[in-house]
């Protein structure tokens, strides 16, 4: 880490870096243009016509062939240490963590840099982007699909896409929520203060990075 | 199941249990069982519940509405008109009116589009293709119908044969309404033995002809024959024209 190399002085605390930050903004975009190019594609006669529909389903198709490329390429590379740590964070668990997910919030707990709420939002993501590409390829390349299987593919589709469509405002709601937070998508870094109430078992492991030096 | 206290070095902070794994393989699992039972489940719903519930379900019971030009020709009930030509005894120029006081065929059946959405139990009314074809009189010689659409792009055809199955109708009421713009009214096709790409929209004209002229989306690439269960089907054992 590169902040600083006294740990008992350092203000601010990097939690994204520019590969972090890059792929999250680049995903963001993708998400963004599938939700927008699929609301006249699935609710087309809500809208009458109006639209190249066409060129939205072209959009819409290459904007999901393209939607893993951000978290793969941000993870492979020399580049990914930082995402690849964070991708161990995240699936891995405290029993605490566990605990804290199954009474709701209600039991105590030394937040990790995410909290269990934020890592679940990450990993329905991930696993949302791989079903939403297998079942949007069989829509798209149908032919070689029995027909059952095209219905249950748009079936998917369809309840994924709600779902998606919920985690992902609930996303924004909670970025939007949290200043800091949200600052640190954009700038890098958190407070240190910040750090000590919502992520405090992360900054101590930082600070003994730092310390090891 | 070993699980470190977080007081672990910070190397390896993280040796828990892989939750991220176990959430992300079941929500992949759930993924695949919805592709591979989601058909069933749907059908199942929508029989033990009534359709209604289809409404309800996302997905379960939705057009997408597909346009090749991308635009809805518009024609208005009053200026609506069908020609039938071709191989007949009787040219005729048939208006909406025309086509109501003739006999009157009404069921429900599903909307299957080959890419797999599917709409069960849709309630359409029209007139039967045969008994249209009765009307004008089919010339000896003709093998097969082409069909025509206001959006001057679409193009269908059948075989005789297909266009006399009882399920074949020119529709010109639908989900309980007349057939909206979007829906490729006033008056449309509706094939249902096949695939929804055959069911034409904005029907224009019927020409009975004396070979298969593949239609739009047959000359790119989708089986002449739409059948729903994707075989030749029962009345055209050709191969060759699937």
């Amino acid at each position: 880490m590169s902040i600083t190399r006294a740990p008992t002085t350092f203000y601010r605390v990097l939690r994204f870096d520019r590969v972090q930050r890059g792929a999250h903004w680049a995903n963001a975009l993708l998400f963004f243009s599938l939700m927008v190019t699929a609301t006249p594609l699935y609710f087309g006669s809500f809208f009458g016509i109006v639209w190249p529909r066409h060129l939205i389903e072209m959009i819409h198709l290459w904007s999901g062939l393209a939607l893993p490329l951000p978290i793969l390429i941000s993870l492979i590379g020399p580049w990914g240490k930082a995402m690849r740590r964070d991708v161990r964070r995240i699936n891995y668990w405290t029993r605490e963590e566990i605990r804290w997910v199954r009474t709701l919030g209600r039991s105590r707990l030394e937040a990790d840099k995410f909290n269990p709420g934020q890592k679940l939002n990450a990993i329905f993501v991930s696993a949302s982007i791989l079903v939403m590409l297998v079942t949007g390829s069989m829509l798209q390349w149908f032919r070689f699909f029995p027909v059952s299987w095209r219905s249950g593919a748009t079936f998917v589709h369809d309840l994924f896409a709600y779902a998606i469509f919920f985690v992902v405002v609930g996303h924004i709601v909670m970025a939007l929520t949290h200043r800091d937070t949200l600052r640190s998508i954009f700038e890098g870094s958190v407070s240190r203060n910040w750090a000590e109430r919502h992520a405090a078992r992360w900054l101590r492991e930082e600070q003994l990075d730092h310390t090891e030096l | 199941m070993s699980v470190e206290s977080h007081r672990g070095t910070p190397k390896e902070p993280h040796n828990g249990v892989n939750v991220g794994r176990r959430v992300f393989l079941g929500l992949a699992a759930l993924g695949a069982l919805g592709v591979a039972f989601g058909n069933s489940v749907q059908n199942f719903l929508g029989d033990a519940v009534g359709s209604g519930l289809g409404g309800l379900l996302p997905g379960g019971d939705r057009f997408r509405i597909y346009s090749i030009t991308g635009a809805y020709p518009k024609i208005t009930r009053d200026k609506y008109r069908l020609n039938v030509s071709g191989l007949v005894d009787h040219p005729t120029t048939f208006t909406l009116a025309d086509l109501q006081s003739m006999p009157k065929t009404s069921f429900a059946k599903a909307f299957q589009c080959v890419t797999g959405w599917r709409v069960p139990d849709v309630p359409w009314e029209g007139v039967k293709l045969s008994d249209l074809l009765d009307r004008v009189g089919v010339k000896s010689g003709a093998v097969a119908v082409s069909f025509d659409s206001y959006d001057n792009a679409d193009t269908e055809s059948l075989t005789l044969e297909q266009a006399h199955l009882p399920d074949v109708i020119v529709a010109y009421s639908m989900l309980g309404a007349p057939v909206t713009t979007e829906h490729g009214g006033p008056v449309r096709l509706y094939v249902a033995p096949m695939f929804g790409y055959k069911s034409l929209k904005w029907l224009s004209g019927i020409r009975v002809v004396d070979a298969i002229e593949p239609g739009f989306w047959e000359r790119n690439g989708y089986p002449v024959n739409g059948w729903l269960d994707g075989t030749t089907g029962p009345n055209n054992p050709d191969p060759g024209l699937t």
